[in-house]
């Protein structure tokens, strides 16, 4: 495997022609890189940027508004995946949390002030803990790209064949390739290549980047996650590059397959239909969110609870959305590592498990501030 | 948030299946997969099988995990 990586790293070293800027769209890719220390692998001629990858991050802050809303309601359980637990809602001007500059209010904080909120590893336990107490209701908190969506879609599914009345889900999972598109025709940007989801695109299939690479020119290769399966996709994206093409070339074969996971995706589109979607950094992208079918409405949280929310108030000074946008590296932020780190953070890019500035906080060996 | 390892498949009932990896065994949801049978691998995300693999697919991510391991061990006992 050592051998295999130091190859790949002088065949990288070896690039002669302009510098290229690759990025990744995958929180965990994101993780797997920074943790391994693979950017030290590629010679400074190329750049592997982060870019939306982590669906937690380019939820906008209403969402989480509207989360911390529900957890105070008399009865409520919020059921959720453990990285929303400490991303900070808005900050509400002239609260103590203003004034403090302390971190702006989470759902741990919630907790801790007497919500009922869990953390749960699937949907499943949600409907689980709404089977068992029947008094409660219990509101799953449904953030994702592709990987996720079919399970919120198959859990509502298996919800309704319950018969359960007091689950529901707050949605906002996003589809990727919309995102990639927009990326793609960003003026500011000027990407020479895709690394592409790991496990989403086990659910999308490779052909689904088909239009990125004949459309718009661009190489794309899917990888897995270990720090050698990423630097074949590298190696890939620049021989692609090297040679003038731009095709979607799939390194996780594997687990990835031309067509996807069919099943998946029908279930997906059974219960949830396309909608316009925001998404943090990058504004709203048409056709890239995924809203429940009104078939399904008694599921849908946001339809189940009328609630008044605040305006939404992004942290100032917060640059969440340029480094998810590829523009702006973590420590280019003037919050990064004093006024927001993991302990306290200000934006979900610092705290969520596949945020870009929490992945440089914790395992780049560069000077804080 | 994705679990890469693939899990092997020990048992299958219906909708639902019981796998393992690394001493760790759970339940989880076959509802997004087709044709899953015992000693298959499977990837699991969030208590749901998302692709099946066979054995022979599984096997270079559980040799590159096998190889990972040992030189992590081999590095901790020098």
């Amino acid at each position: 495997m050592i051998d295999e990586l130091e190859l790949l790293r002088d065949r990288l070293a070896s690039w002669s022609g302009d510098n290229l800027t690759f990025m990744e769209v995958c929180g965990t890719h994101t993780m797997a890189a920074a943790r391994s220390g693979l950017h030290s692998l590629l010679p400074p001629k190329i750049r592997l940027i982060s870019g939306p990858g982590c669906p937690v991050c380019v939820t906008p802050v209403d969402y989480l508004d509207h989360a911390l809303a529900l957890a105070k309601l008399d009865g409520v359980t919020i059921a959720t995946f453990g990285d929303l637990m400490r991303v900070p809602g808005s900050v509400v001007p002239g609260s103590i949390d203003d004034t403090s500059r302390a971190a702006p209010p989470s759902l741990a904080d919630a907790r801790a002030r007497g919500a009922d909120v869990r953390i749960v590893y699937s949907p499943l336990d949600a409907i689980a803990l709404a089977a068992r107490y029947p008094e409660r209701h219990v509101v799953f908190l449904g953030v994702g790209f592709e990987t996720t969506a079919p399970i919120l879609a198959a859990s509502i599914l298996i919800a309704r064949d319950q018969e359960l009345d007091n689950f529901s889900m707050l949605s906002a999972a996003k589809t990727i390739p919309e995102a990639m598109e927009a990326l793609a025709n960003a003026d500011d940007l000027a990407l020479n290549g895709f690394l592409c989801p790991g496990h989403v695109s086990v659910i999308l299939g490779a052909n689904a980047y088909l239009p990125l690479a004949e459309n718009h020119g661009i190489p794309c290769a899917i990888a897995g996650f270990e720090p050698l399966e990423i630097m074949r996709g590298v190696a890939s994206l620049v021989g692609q590059v090297q040679s003038r093409e731009a095709r979607v070339d799939n390194c996780y074969p594997g687990a990835v397959c031309p067509e996807g996971n069919r099943k998946a995706r029908e279930t997906l589109y059974r219960v949830f239909e396309p909608a316009d979607s925001i998404w943090r950094g990058l504004g709203k992208i048409p056709g890239s969110g995924l809203a429940l079918r009104s078939e399904y409405s008694v599921f849908d949280a946001s339809a189940r609870f009328d609630i008044a929310l605040p305006k939404p108030v992004e942290p100032k000074g917060c640059r969440c959305g340029e480094v998810l946008r590829g523009v702006l590296k973590p420590e280019g932020c003037g919050l990064f590592g004093t006024t927001c780190t993991p302990e306290a953070p200000r934006g979900a890019c610092m705290v969520s498990s596949e945020g870009s500035c929490a992945a440089a906080y914790h395992y780049t060996t560069g000077e804080r501030r | 948030m994705c679990l890469a390892v693939p899990m092997s498949v020990l048992s299958v009932s219906g909708d639902h299946g019981r796998v393992r990896s690394a001493g760790v065994e759970m339940d989880i949801s076959l509802a997004l997969v087709e044709d899953v049978h015992p000693g298959d691998y499977v990837i699991v995300h969030a208590g749901f099988a998302i692709q099946r693999l066979s054995a022979e697919d599984a096997r270079e991510t559980l040799e590159i995990f096998a190889r990972l391991e040992k030189s992590l061990a081999d590095d901790s006992s020098r």
